[in-house]
């Protein structure tokens, strides 16, 4: 253990031992890094050596030599520009939904007790555990024409007559918001509890009035939390599969459908690589700009 | 608790919570009544009560078929994922060492990659090993997925648990070993069985990956699932839906009950 180690290193006179210590402890350090290893050699060899070949085959053509063609590709036609276009929109749109449920519901779970916040966090986390599968197969029941949701609307007076609420953008987003809001609400919730209460009871008692207080002590302190959580839902929105090509009926079509297709439709692996190449340094370039931004405002607020 | 808000002065809120938490439950559970209908259509109220979906299920040879490879793969995952994340977190809480946060980020890395990558790479690279469509293919990507969720379970365990009893145990002569699963192991044993649970489920449910490297006699039961959802609307999926609901339902139901008894003893 490290930690005794460095007790026993501290009490003794300087130069006892040292060279001995100094050795068990690398020799500890060793053992307790040789327990990571089994893990680290299936990411690298399932995870990184494979995306490592995909960028190799992104710019190498079947003569063996260099090419951007794939990537020429993506620029040159509509088709590609428009899915791009189409996987941000909906992304972005999921994100912003899901912060306007998942704000109030976070907050108001990070106000109650811990045993009652336990008990309605069931809510979040049985449905962050159910196969999305299931979720996007019962999203396809209930917005079907002549479904649940569309009975209801015209039971209510909303609509007249049935209106299209799946395959398109409305389903696919519907669905995606479903399936990422515990995404968004459990860090969320984590970083609001970890929020001082007395910061908002003392901000009260100085006069302040609950919006006042709510604004300008709660909602700047649950900014990280926040765009921790909204960065998370929307990277992984940029990578959705499976809901848009249910929900969309082929006529939402996002980058992932198209690597899927690339890969069967042509007979080089230089084309899905490619996509999956753009699609991962978008993925990363949001994730470092948000790291950034949250750098930035921790050295702000201390 | 006291607030800074009065209680009804926020009822607003609490409605609006109820009415997103119940965004999030109820739509799944339309598919319970849905898999007990008797006709083909899937309307709702559903019309008449049967069990011919899950007759359906149980009597097709596919579907038998692909929930026993999902099983072996599930089952396997786990009890692979487990040590690997457990010994991971352990090795990270304790050890000091320079690159940490590069051998945290790589374990965890899957989690932040769209799985679409780690899909057509994995394909590509089973292609070379002949892994495409066998059950060890399987297991070695959906370990790669399960570790990520073990490790940060154990990792919270960890933090929880006084290592100075750990550090007893070994200057009374035990060994590193025999201090962990004497004493470390019996504290957080909990969160290693969630841990070994959401390695579980994170394998059972996965589709994306399983869509590209399985089929036949081979594919998985979300794989079916997933084509036969394409092709045509079935209630036979929604008994298996209801199936996999009641699966991933209950652990952490139960889980949250066991921990609510102890907190009142």
């Amino acid at each position: 253990m490290t930690l005794a180690a460095g007790f026993e290193a501290a009490a003794a006179p300087p130069g006892l031992n040292a060279a001995g210590l100094a050795a068990d402890e690398r020799a500890e350090r060793r053992m307790l890094l040789l327990l990571c290893s089994p893990g680290m050699l299936i990411a690298l060899v399932i995870l990184f050596l494979p995306i490592g070949w995909l960028f190799w085959f992104s710019v190498i053509d079947q003569a063996g030599s260099f090419t951007t063609e794939n990537y020429a590709r993506i620029w040159r036609e509509g088709a590609y520009v428009a899915i791009f276009l189409t996987t941000f929109e909906v992304s972005l749109l999921v994100t912003a939904v899901c912060v306007l449920l998942g704000y109030p519901l976070a907050y108001c779970l990070s106000q109650l007790s811990a045993r009652a916040a336990g008990v309605l966090l069931l809510g979040v986390v049985v449905p962050f555990w159910t196969s999305l599968l299931v979720r996007t197969y019962a999203w396809l029941v209930l917005l079907q024409r002549k479904g649940l949701v569309n009975d209801l609307l015209i039971g209510l007076g909303v609509l007249d007559r049935p209106a299209m609420l799946s395959y398109n953008t409305l389903g696919v987003t519907i669905g995606m918001t479903h399936i990422m809001l515990p995404f968004l609400v459990l860090p969320l919730y984590v970083s609001m509890r970890a929020i001082d209460p007395t910061l908002m009871k003392a901000a009260a008692s100085l006069g302040g009035r609950p919006a006042a207080v709510f604004r300008d002590v709660f909602f700047p302190l649950s900014l990280p939390g926040l765009v921790a959580g909204l960065v998370l839902t929307f990277i992984l929105c940029l990578g959705f599969y499976i809901t848009p090509a249910i929900l969309g009926g082929g006529r939402v079509q996002f980058i992932a459908q198209r690597i899927y297709a690339s890969v069967n439709l042509f007979p080089t692996w230089g084309p899905a690589s490619a996509l999956g190449v753009v699609l991962l340094v978008l993925t990363i370039t949001v994730l470092l700009l948000a790291q950034a931004l949250l750098k930035r405002w921790r050295r702000r607020f201390g | 608790m006291e607030h800074y808000i009065p209680h009804r002065r926020r009822l607003w809120l609490y409605a609006l919570s109820a009415l997103i938490l119940g965004f999030l439950i109820l739509p799944t559970l339309i598919v319970i009544p849905m898999s007990f209908s008797a006709s083909d259509a899937l309307q709702f109220p559903p019309r008449g009560f049967s069990w011919r979906w899950y007759e359906a299920y149980l009597g097709t040879p596919q579907w038998r078929d692909a929930t026993l490879v999902s099983l072996k793969v599930s089952v396997l995952t786990m009890l692979l994922a487990t040590p690997i994340g457990t010994a991971a977190a352990y090795g990270l809480h304790f050890g000091r060492f320079r690159f940490a946060l590069a051998v945290y980020g790589s374990l965890v890395a899957s989690l932040m990659v769209p799985v679409i990558l780690i899909a057509i790479g994995v394909f590509f690279l089973y292609a070379k090993l002949g892994l495409v469509n066998t059950i060890p293919g399987l297991v070695l990507a959906d370990v790669l997925l399960a570790v990520p969720f073990v490790l940060i379970v154990v990792t919270a365990g960890l933090k929880s648990f006084d290592a100075n009893q750990e550090m007893v145990a070994r200057s009374l002569g035990a060994g590193r070993l025999r201090a962990f699963l004497g004493v470390t192991l019996p504290q957080i044993w909990r969160s290693v069985l969630a841990g070994a649970l959401f390695a579980f489920i994170a394998a059972f449910d996965e589709v994306v990956i399983a869509t590209l490297i399985s089929g036949g006699e081979m594919a998985t039961l979300t794989n079916r699932m997933f084509s036969s959802l394409r092709d045509e609307v079935d209630p036979t999926i929604a008994a298996i839906s209801t199936l996999l609901i009641a699966v991933t339902t209950i652990p952490p139901l139960l889980g949250h009950l066991i921990s609510a008894r102890r907190g009142r003893r």
